[in-house]
């Protein structure tokens, strides 16, 4: 095989190749870029039939809104979610490289898969970089022997709790929690509680903001309620900004670049047969 | 001074109706010594995919070689066309890979589903959080400025020629407000049977 070839393809895994010339960089007086993190409010607590996660929906870049609905709870198995709070980033790639691991581990072991095995797959990832991976969860399940809420900080240590929040409006979120969580509530009051623990961080902390997302998890089904409230719609406008056609000034004149459509292009390739005829070889 | 600032540049793409549109900036400077003012960040990966790319010049270079490879491998291993929602997970991917030595650049992606022709948009940080709302999305030293304008010019559901309007005038009244992008701009309308490419009189200091 081509030699230049095999040297290019990824390898996989983190690659430190730009980690000296950064260092130069930034040791010359240049700051590090931001960024985007989720300022976040995240919350989970247990119900008397599984577990209730629920999460604000702001990203920010420093003091910017950088996605005002972006979606903080992430798919971890049929019966697990994971809020993440944090670098977005982090969270994001965490979440999912865990999911997959997890799914092997089910196809391995023929079973599902406690609650218990993704905590600790996230939290031996985490305490591998050492808090590097700025990802805080809050990891929420059921399975056969119980629901289970766990709360994992980037340094990989977790707890076991009935009722958890993180992120910079867990403090809010947490008040909320402390004065009206009990043992065994139904499903609509478990969703109350959360949806005002969530809607404390969004009114209360500059990090968290726009929509509430909730995820309930009971022992067979799962409903995922993104945009379950619409705390802040944005206004209508009654103005209207038109620009005329032409408004804008050209140097020369408008390049038009035919694109081939893909019936057409499909079509001198194969002739009239439709895109998704296949031949299958006697 | 943040090392995305050194050379300069602004990128913004919109979602209209059955259409998208990307615009970028001309300028390539040092600090604010401008170098030339003929360097286009945004490049045409297929025929209905663009990507943009702002930050430090070298980068910007050398990630658009690495993702050319990587889709030229997909698309030869997979004999189609890499469609707009895979590229820029690819993207993100690959700007994680360099988590905690990354390249100093920010990617926008516009482009229209082959075979769909769905609109697509997305940007993301320079480790690869990506970001898909259904409106605009920016890039570059005046973000916060094209935030603006772009939240009182953008509407639903614009036709290609509005669509034309109201990013051009978002890009212009932004980069008019920085002094490290413009220089001219080029603006390009993607529709299902043709892309148009404008380059828009601006100011040039």
């Amino acid at each position: 095989m081509n030699m230049e070839l095999v040297r290019n393809v990824p390898k996989g895994g983190f690659n430190f190749d730009n980690c000296k010339r950064n260092e130069m960089l930034l040791s010359s007086g240049f700051q590090h870029p931001k960024t985007v993190k989720t300022g976040t409010t995240i919350a989970g607590i247990i119900f008397k039939d599984g577990v209730i996660l629920g999460a604000d929906t702001r990203a920010t870049e420093g003091p910017i809104v950088s996605d005002k609905n972006c979606s903080k709870i992430h798919y971890l198995a049929k019966n697990m979610y994971c809020c993440g709070a944090g670098t977005a980033a982090d969270t994001e790639m965490t979440t999912d490289l865990i999911a997959s691991q997890l799914e092997m581990h089910r196809l391995n072991t023929g079973r599902q898969v406690p609650v218990v095995a993704a905590n600790t797959l996230l939290k031996q990832f985490l305490f591998r970089y050492q808090g590097h991976i700025s990802a805080a969860l809050v990891l929420g399940g059921v399975d056969k022997t119980g629901s289970y809420i766990y709360c994992i900080h980037p340094h990989g240590s977790t707890d076991k709790l009935p009722y958890a929040t993180m992120g910079s409006g867990s403090l809010a979120a947490m008040s909320v929690f402390e004065s009206r969580w009990k043992p065994d509530m139904t499903e609509e009051e478990g969703k109350l509680l959360v949806r005002d623990a969530i809607a404390a961080g969004v009114f209360n902390d500059l990090g968290s903001g726009s929509n509430i997302d909730l995820c309930v998890i009971r022992k067979d089904s799962v409903d995922y309620l993104r945009n379950y409230e619409l705390a802040n719609l944005k206004g209508k406008r009654h103005g209207d900004y038109r620009f005329k056609p032409g408004t804008t000034e050209l140097v020369g004149k408008e390049e038009i670049i035919e694109v081939v459509p893909f019936e057409a292009f499909h079509k001198k390739l194969y002739g009239d047969e439709t895109a998704e005829a296949m031949e299958v070889g006697a | 001074m943040s090392i995305m600032a050194y050379n300069g540049g602004c990128l913004v793409a919109m979602r209209g109706k059955n259409c998208v549109a990307i615009a970028t900036d001309h300028r390539f400077g040092i600090q604010a010594q401008t170098i030339s003012t003929d360097f286009e960040k945004v490049f045409q990966v297929n025929p209905r995919t663009f990507l943009g790319l702002v930050g430090l010049q070298t980068d910007i270079l050398t990630v658009h070689d690495r993702i050319m490879f990587r889709k030229k491998l997909y698309e030869d291993r997979e004999n189609r066309e890499m469609t707009p929602e895979p590229f820029s997970a690819m993207i993100s991917n690959f700007l994680y890979e360099h988590r905690f030595g990354p390249y100093f650049i920010e990617p926008v992606i516009a482009g229209l589903h082959p075979k769909t022709l769905e609109p697509f948009i997305c940007n993301m940080d320079l480790i690869g959080c990506p970001n898909k709302p259904d409106d605009f999305v920016v890039a570059g030293t005046c973000s916060e400025q094209l935030y603006g304008m772009c939240e009182t010019l953008w509407k639903e559901d614009l036709e290609p020629a509005e669509l034309s309007e109201v990013i051009s005038q978002a890009i212009v009244s932004a980069f008019d407000r920085d002094a490290i992008s413009g220089w001219g701009a080029t603006v390009y309308i993607i529709e299902k049977d043709k892309i148009t490419k404008k380059q828009i009189k601006t100011r040039m200091d």
